[in-house]
């Protein structure tokens, strides 16, 4: 295999599909995440490309080996790409210093840990129980102090009948809207404007409130237009014509 | 012939001793001289008294069963001589098969404890997800609140099972990190690489 063939090493990966070399060209130009890139995967392809029965070219391992160095180089900074940025903005000795700290530390856990593996050994010998021990008694649950006279009290209220509870609301009746947008239409033939406020009043909140939605309803249908000069103020209800030569009107004036 | 026969008499001491013995008895972990105290309504100072008196009747060579200072309180244990015997027909699942990466995950706990998952990962350099796991189902390591922060992840110490299994009185007597893993050679090596690559 020449130099050039390991860079037409064709490969057949879940992420890439294709030569080895665009590979590394798309991975240069950031168009693939190397860590999409299954490494071992080319490893295997290259490894079957030396087995078939040519003679071993050393260049062309050594370009592999680079390559795939690379390769692996870009995998890790992208796994790790916190780390590098912190690594990278440090100078040289501030890098060696920083990754000697945490290989120390390391390496001093390794330690205990091989100090707690000889212990292991060392109190291997000593044998305790290991079974739940018998329940805890409850813990006392202490009562405020009683006033007698409270207690009575509140026994009191307790035998005390339940007062009747008006159920009269259940019962409510709702008029149908229809009926107020029957109403309300016919008003509008005969005028051109009226005031909800006083077209409603001496009626139960029940029908105000089913008025209010015949209203809105009116208003959705775009059959009326409505005004109010202030809030809480009354609704002024008038036919979507007549509001037309109003605003007409206003804004002649 | 003499502790057995001696604990019969009613010096107000041995009677503090023979409780202290049921109590340590029924014990499924270590008690401490406070619980002890509790528990038979006597003065600290005089517990203090009545184990001394235990430790010596129980020391190791001159019964089946030992007292130990353990985990932060006082426990018996089987003779080191039974151990053949005990391991005979009991087991020890609380360390056996421990992994290398539990070990190591363990130490940190102990040391740096309470620390959190990823703190773990950051110091051993892989992920601690299957060691701590393994390491809370043997009930050598618990739960031990979270970071600060919203979502902050969940932190784990030993538990004084560990100390028992290991034979600790407590934590503190850990042998000192400064005194293991000396890496002055590496930090040398590592600095020659850094000021020839800065050269």
């Amino acid at each position: 295999m020449s130099t050039s063939q390991v860079r037409e090493l064709e490969l057949d990966l879940d992420a890439f599909e294709g030569p080895f070399d665009l590979l590394l060209t798309l991975l240069l130009e950031e168009a693939l995440e190397p860590r999409e890139i299954d490494v071992a995967g080319i490893v295997l392809a290259f490894l079957e490309r030396l087995s078939e029965p040519d003679e071993l070219d050393l260049e062309s391992c050594g370009e592999f080996l680079v390559l795939i160095s690379a390769l692996l180089e870009l995998k890790a900074r992208a796994l790790f790409p916190e780390e590098a940025a912190e690594l990278d903005a440090l100078e040289p000795e501030e890098a060696a210093e920083e990754l000697a700290r945490r290989l120390a530390e390391y390496r001093r856990m390794k330690e205990a840990a091989a100090w707690l593996l000889e212990r292991l050994g060392t109190e291997g010998n000593r044998w305790f129980r290991l079974g739940p021990a018998p329940l805890a008694p409850p813990a006392e649950r202490r009562l405020a102090a009683q006033d007698p006279a409270a207690l009575a009290s509140a026994v009191r209220g307790l035998a005390a009948p339940a007062p009747n509870v008006s159920l009269s609301h259940m019962a409510l009746r709702f008029p149908p809207v229809s009926q107020f947008l029957e109403r309300f239409r016919r008003l509008l033939s005969r005028r051109t404007r009226f005031d909800f406020d006083s077209e409603v009043e001496g009626l139960s909140r029940v029908e105000q409130a089913v008025a209010f939605l015949a209203l809105l309803e009116l208003r959705k249908a775009g059959e009326i237009a409505l005004s109010q000069a202030a809030p809480f103020a009354p609704i002024r209800v008038s036919t979507v014509e007549n509001e037309r030569i109003s605003a007409w009107t206003a804004r002649s004036a | 012939m003499d502790s057995t026969l001696r604990l019969i008499v009613s010096n107000p001491v041995d009677r503090l001793a023979r409780t202290i013995e049921a109590l340590l008895v029924v014990a499924a972990a270590p008690l401490s001289v406070a619980d002890l105290a509790d528990a038979a309504e006597d003065d600290p100072e005089r517990i203090e008294t009545a184990l001394g008196l235990l430790r010596e009747r129980y020391a190791e060579g001159r019964s089946g069963i030992v007292l130990e200072h353990v985990a932060g309180g006082y426990a018996f244990r089987a003779a080191r001589e039974s151990a053949d015997a005990c391991a005979r027909i009991f087991e020890r699942p609380v360390e056996r098969g421990l992994s290398q990466a539990a070990l190591e995950t363990l130490a940190i706990v102990a040391y740096v404890g309470p620390c959190s998952r990823p703190e773990i990962a950051r110091i051993r350099g892989v992920a601690a997800d299957s060691a701590v796991a393994s390491l809370i189902e043997r009930g050598l390591i618990v739960e031990a609140g979270r970071e600060h922060g919203p979502g902050g992840a969940v932190r784990y110490r030993t538990t004084p099972l560990f100390e028992r299994v290991f034979g600790l009185e407590s934590l503190a007597a850990l042998p000192r990190l400064d005194d293991l893993g000396e890496a002055d050679d590496l930090r040398r090596r590592l600095l020659d690489v850094a000021s020839a690559k800065a050269s």
